[in-house]
């Protein structure tokens, strides 16, 4: 058989009135994508919010106590940086490559590895330099959502911040997390960290 | 003429009681906070603003600790960690063009000196406070030391 003559036959099965019920299992594949993919994206959203994290004691008893005294929680204008603004990326690759990555933590909650502020603290250096190390090599992409280097006006800022960003952020010689450690989150013991 | 002297007496005690009560009531002494009676709570004041970013402010007399030119909002000293040595101390003080902390830190009671800051002078925000744009409390002919670079 030739290659024209298959084509031919292919679009002939198409036409005869038995392939009426392959165009069903399509038209059903179909809608049951867009379903499928909808509904995805729906619970991925779903669990990228506040309520969600907070919702195991772990994270409302702990770090979103102490998030709640700093300025991503209340300031004079009342924007807010919510937990997944730092803690997930917006891009959608980077997005699920942290995702799939989180499963450790639901594993975390189901054996319980920090349900108690002593066994919390006594991870709070390893999980700390977990999100330094993660902010360091991406280049603390999450601040920059909100805080682009581009569009700070030096005019506006304290002495001491004019000269630390322009000497070292400007530079690229050092990343946001580099300095500002510790800003939503109380810190670990620091012993050993550099520049403290 | 005996009726009298009781109603003179009850008249009198009914005096000093009025009057006993106006002073319970008054206190007596007016506080910076002005009159206000033991039973009476005066709306808090507006919280100062303390200012953003300034130079070092000059001591007003001898052994004065510093005041803090700069907001310190959110830096926390604890057992864990020390924001203000971050800048302040030895090690960063050249980088960061900040103040070096006094090597009167690093003495114990006792006069030991240590090789780090002494566990007595850790807790900075003990001694070393923000400036607020706030006026004086009362008037007074408080003059600086001149000789600390005050005009």
């Amino acid at each position: 058989m030739t290659k024209a003559n298959n084509k031919k036959g292919f679009l002939q099965y198409l036409k005869s009135p038995n392939s009426a019920g392959l165009w069903f299992i399509l038209l059903i594949g179909f809608a049951g994508g867009i379903i499928f993919w909808g509904g995805f994206n729906t619970a991925l959203e779903v669990t990228n919010t506040e309520e969600f994290c907070i919702s195991c004691h772990e994270m409302e008893n702990n770090v979103y106590e102490e998030y709640r005294e700093t300025i991503h929680y209340s300031n004079r204008s009342g924007v807010r940086a919510t937990c997944p603004d730092c803690h997930v990326p917006k891009e959608w690759t980077h997005k699920i490559i942290r995702k799939i990555a989180a499963s450790k933590e639901v594993w975390g909650k189901l054996t319980g590895i920090i349900n108690t502020p002593e066994k919390f603290n006594g991870h709070r250096r390893s999980m700390a330099e977990r999100e330094w190390k993660r902010m360091k090599e991406n280049d603390s992409r999450e601040c920059r959502n909100c805080h682009n280097f581009e569009y700070m006006d030096f005019s506006e800022q304290g002495n001491r911040s004019v000269k630390m960003h322009k000497d070292a952020l400007g530079t690229g010689e050092k990343t946001c997390i580099d300095c500002h450690k510790g800003i939503a989150h109380t810190l670990p013991d620091m012993k050993g960290v550099e520049n403290w | 003429m005996k009726r009298l002297s009781y109603v003179v007496m009850v008249l009198g005690l009914a005096c000093t009681t009025t009057l006993h009560a106006q002073e319970v009531n008054s206190g007596g002494v007016e506080s910076l906070r002005g009159t206000a009676t033991l039973d009476e709570t005066k709306k808090a004041e507006t919280m100062k603003r303390v200012i953003k970013d300034k130079n070092p402010i000059a001591r007003n007399y001898v052994h004065q600790p510093p005041m803090v030119p700069h907001q310190t909002r959110g830096y926390r000293v604890d057992l864990n960690s020390n924001k203000c040595l971050t800048c302040h101390g030895w090690k960063y003080a050249a980088e960061t063009g900040a103040t070096k902390v006094s090597l009167t830190h690093f003495e114990t009671r006792d006069g030991k000196t240590l090789s780090d800051v002494s566990p007595r002078r850790y807790f900075c925000s003990q001694c070393h406070v923000t400036q607020a744009d706030a006026k004086p409390l009362v008037d007074n002919t408080f003059e600086p030391v001149e000789s600390l670079g005050n005009e």
